[in-house]
């Protein structure tokens, strides 16, 4: 057990020592590893973006409205596994959390099985395994008559300094992932807001010509029938680039919401009269499900969250498709009759 | 332990016992309805306790059988039931109308009124050697006022609160939900709850603050009080100055929903998370009311079946003091998605973590204190067993949620469901299981079953793991809290924590068989029926103990101190 112990605790500091450099003056360091990741994808989405304009172009001449179809969704991707399923790995993987398509996703979720989950069912186990020891050899027949010891300075000080140190230990990587989560979004990310209303998400892109996408749940018949999970799937959905920063501002008009989705480690509540802000960098295209997270009256468990994450090029079809612009283009003519019943009949 | 029965003069023999006087009880609507007996309120709280408990208990019920699968399958009867309309989203808000009756229901008219006015009532008094609490007639008006509270909080479940009858906010009424979110006046009768029990909480804080700190008996510093009652005095500190928090956070609720003003809508200039700050300013130091006595009568029930003094007595009550300081300063970890700022966070993951130092203390100077010890597992002992395990297991869940960047995953989901199940559910609830079978003896002067009390203890484990450890999993995986329907994905994990309910259901029969078998055909309790390990004051009482005792204060000497290192026979 002792061996277990140091063994999580030693992967803990190995997993922690290449962050704790940035983790010293976090503030300090965010600005800092912006400029340093943040180009790299937002260097090779213009590549990209090159690359697949032409086609693109072409094709939005000739039918814009069609070159966008919602994707289908990957079983076990972006959504929670059913250990039913008979997957092979399915009740593993229900048990756990879903995979992750964020960096920021991925070290929080190496922090918890790797430093965290280590820790918890170490220290569980310890005490349980005292306990025990404890019951099998004082209790009365063992040991009828019992000691009076009622103090042990050292060992009082002994079980103080260590939890000292092995919060220490979590702490590092904790303090790192929260400066993670809170740098600041590129000049150019591409800015989504989320609206939450009684009940269901409207998400409007100000930087494409002002797109606004109005997003309901989808009843459990239609949702079977378009091969998506029932409670989960909406009408309209999300649909974001992959691979490049986003900038997911979150705000609501009656109650509280929250903009919620597991795989993507991302909840930030939806607050009247805030606007909330947050990057987020989804690493791979994919449907990532997600579900409103702060009670909000009466349907709080139907207004479902999708992100459709689409190669940038796509994306940009998408966007011409909804009548929106993309940044630096010369406005559309059409952009100016913005297109809420546009998003709102292309996609059902 | 300090106040050892043996060693010093208690005066049976001129004492209370013979006097007419120590046992002439009042007739029967004095003695109940203006009762100013600390062990008759003692008794109505935890019969109140009892009752409330009950009915909680029937609603997490309704609430499990909703989520045995997907679909909404019941919640349409109980909004017509209610007297609610047919359609959809008045069965909708009535889950809600449930999550929070529940949650309100068992945090202050189950847990607080069993723990402080309970067990505290009944033993601060006797453990202390005091005849009475320092204010008895204020001891009723607290109790009243809890159950006005109760009646209350029933009564908005029978008035339009939105959607459908009763309020669906949620425990924490957060607003705007709770103020434009929440037309009729069921969320005020909510709230007007809150208020009633909040002032009775508060009344009963000054009550046990006073008579802690003036009603000891002779020689019994406060480093030599038992640890139940450093836990009542701790726990009444922190309602002292939680509570009020509360109070002006509802009013401000209250005023914004009849009286136009807009401290928490943003279209008067309000902050909607001002409440929150406001809310959970009282929250968290109210979880730690809500186990602290539960420490307590851990540290007391440890002791007496290991007959030996409660280990690092010091460190024990200091860490109550840390804790319940510590508990005032962490507030904002209920809120971390709801966009504060990278620094604050920072500082309310570090000072979250830092709680699990002194506790982790409490858990090892439990241990400690059998390490040696000569136990013996009578039905207070395994459940204290129980709890040190189980409180253990929510204790290292609540590490991974103090990290602002695991919650931002975790937050609102069933991870947390079952995280606060642990430490209350299992927590709060074992502890004060431990606590009725230790004392139920000296209140009811009977000997309850030790098979019965074994037989709930081993259902009641089994059956309230079975419910919340799968939460763990459909948390991780996503499952958000409050929910009355959920994608197909999460319907396994449900269906087993369902099962988990029927057995714990069930295994509450033994309990209250058990009460009834020892009232009825319960052999006569001794003045101690747990043997030398028992060695505070109430044991030196004949069980029940008389309508008034310690008419002549009994003395406690320099042979019974915690802290030197002398053996403690007297």
């Amino acid at each position: 057990m002792k061996l277990a112990f140091l063994a999580a605790i030693a992967a803990g500091l190995a997993a922690i020592a290449p962050m704790a450099a940035a983790a010293q003056d976090p503030a300090a360091s965010a600005p800092a590893a912006v400029a340093v990741d943040a180009p790299a994808p937002a260097a090779a989405a213009p590549a990209a973006d090159v690359a697949a304009a032409p086609a693109d172009a072409a094709a939005a001449v000739e039918a814009p409205a069609s070159t966008y179809t919602p994707m289908a969704p990957t079983e076990g991707k972006g959504m929670p596994t059913d250990p039913r399923s008979g997957e092979p790995g399915a009740m593993a993987k229900s048990l756990t959390f879903q995979d992750q398509y964020t960096d920021n996703g991925e070290y929080a979720l190496g922090m918890h099985n790797y430093v965290l989950l280590p820790v918890i069912t170490t220290i569980s186990l310890f005490v349980l395994g005292l306990l025990l020891w404890v019951i099998v050899r004082f209790n009365r027949r063992a040991n009828p008559v019992a000691s009076k010891t009622t103090h042990n300075t050292m060992i009082e000080v002994v079980w103080t300094i260590v939890p000292v140190i092995i919060l220490v230990v979590i702490a590092v990587p904790s303090i790192t992932l929260l400066a993670r989560q809170y740098e600041t979004p590129p000049a150019d990310a591409v800015t989504i807001k989320a609206t939450g209303y009684q009940w269901y998400w409207g998400y409007t892109y100000p930087d494409h010509g002002e797109i606004e996408v109005i997003s309901n749940m989808l009843d459990n018949a239609e949702a079977l029938k378009r091969g998506e999970p029932t409670h989960l799937a909406v009408d309209n959905r999300m649909v974001v680039p992959a691979g490049v920063p986003l900038r997911i501002q979150t705000t609501a008009t009656d109650v509280i919401h929250a903009f919620a989705v597991p795989s993507l480690w991302f909840k930030m509540d939806a607050v009247p009269g805030r606007l909330n802000e947050k990057m987020l960098t989804i690493k791979e295209p994919g449907v990532y499900y997600g579900q409103c997270s702060e009670l909000c009256g009466a349907r709080h468990a139907y207004m479902p969250i999708v992100v459709e994450a689409l190669p940038p090029a796509e994306f940009a079809a998408w966007v011409k498709a909804q009548g929106g612009t993309m940044p630096g283009e010369a406005a559309a003519p059409a952009a100016a009759a913005a297109a809420e019943p546009a998003a709102a009949t292309t996609v059902g | 332990m300090a106040t050892t029965a043996e060693g010093f003069d208690i005066h049976h023999g001129h004492g209370h016992d013979t006097h007419d006087h120590a046992d002439h009880k009042p007739g029967f609507f004095a003695r109940w309805f203006m009762s100013t007996n600390h062990k008759d309120i003692g008794t109505m709280y935890l019969i109140f306790a009892i009752i409330a408990g009950i009915v909680g208990g029937a609603i997490s019920g309704i609430m499990r059988i909703e989520l045995a699968e997907p679909g909404i399958q019941y919640l349409q009867w109980w909004a017509q039931f209610m007297g609610g309309g047919n359609d959809l989203n008045t069965a909708l808000h009535m889950w809600n109308v449930f999550i929070t009756a529940h949650g309100l229901i068992m945090v202050f008219f189950m847990v607080m009124p069993a723990m402080i006015g309970g067990f505290g009532n009944w033993f601060v008094p006797l453990m202390i050697g005091a005849p009475d609490m320092a204010f008895p007639r204020m001891n009723n008006v607290s109790f009243w006022l809890t159950v006005a509270g109760f009646f209350s909080l029933l009564f908005s479940l029978f008035v339009p609160g939105g959607s459908g009858p009763g309020a669906g906010t949620g425990w924490t009424v957060y607003a705007p939900l709770s103020t434009s979110g929440s037309v009729g006046p069921a969320v005020d009768f909510a709230i007007f709850s809150l208020h009633l029990s909040g002032a009775g909480s508060i009344l009963g804080a000054t009550n046990f603050i006073t008579t802690i700190f003036n009603m000891r008996a002779p020689g019994m510093t406060l480093h030599k009080m038992p640890l139940f009652v450093w836990s009542v005095l701790v726990t009444a500190f922190l309602l002292l100055l939680a509570l009020p928090v509360l109070a002006a956070a509802i009013t401000m609720l209250l005023t914004d929903r009849n009286f136009g003003t807009t401290f928490f809508d943003p279209a008067g200039g309000g902050d909607p998370v001002l409440y929150q700050h406001l809310f959970w300013f009282f929250g968290h130091p109210e979880v730690y009311i809500m186990i602290l006595p539960g420490f307590g009568m851990i540290s007391q029930i440890v002791a007496t079946f290991s007959k030996k003094p409660v280990f690092g007595y010091l460190g024990m009550a200091y860490a109550m003091v840390a804790i319940g300081v510590v508990g005032f300063i962490v507030w904002a970890h209920h809120m971390y998605t709801v966009g504060l700022d990278v620094n604050t966070k920072m500082y309310f993951t570090a000072a979250t973590m830092v709680i699990a130092v002194p506790t982790g203390v409490k858990i090892f100077s439990w241990i400690a204190t059998m390490w040696g010890g000569s136990l013996t597992f009578k039905s207070p002992m395994v459940w204290s067993l129980g709890f040190i395990f189980l409180f253990t297991v929510g204790g290292v869940t609540g590490v991974v949620l103090a990290n602002g960047g695991i919650d931002d995953n975790l937050h609102d989901t069933y991870y947390v469901v079952a995280h606060f199940h642990y430490v209350l559910s299992m927590g709060a609830v074992f502890s004060m299981f431990a606590g009725f079978y230790y004392w139920f003896p000296k209140m009811s002067g009977r000997m309850h079953s030790e098979l019965l009390s074994h037989i709930h203890f081993w259902t009641f484990f089994v059956g309230v793991n079975v419910i919340f450890f799968p939460q763990h999993f459909l948390g991780m995986q996503g499952m958000p809290r409050r929910y009355p329907d959920y994608p197909e994905a999460y319907a396994f994990w449900h269906e087993i924590s369902t099962y988990g309910y029927y057995i714990m259901a069930g295994s509450m029969v033994f309990f209250f068989v058990n009460i009834l078998y020892a009232l009825v055909a319960g052999k006569k309790a001794e003045a101690n029926p747990w043997g030398e390990g028992a060695t505070t004051l109430e044991w030196t009482l004949p069980s029940p103990p008389p309508y008034h005792q310690f008419e002549t204060l009994p003395v406690i000497t320099d042979a019974h101190d915690y802290h030197d290192h002398r053996p403690l026979t007297a």
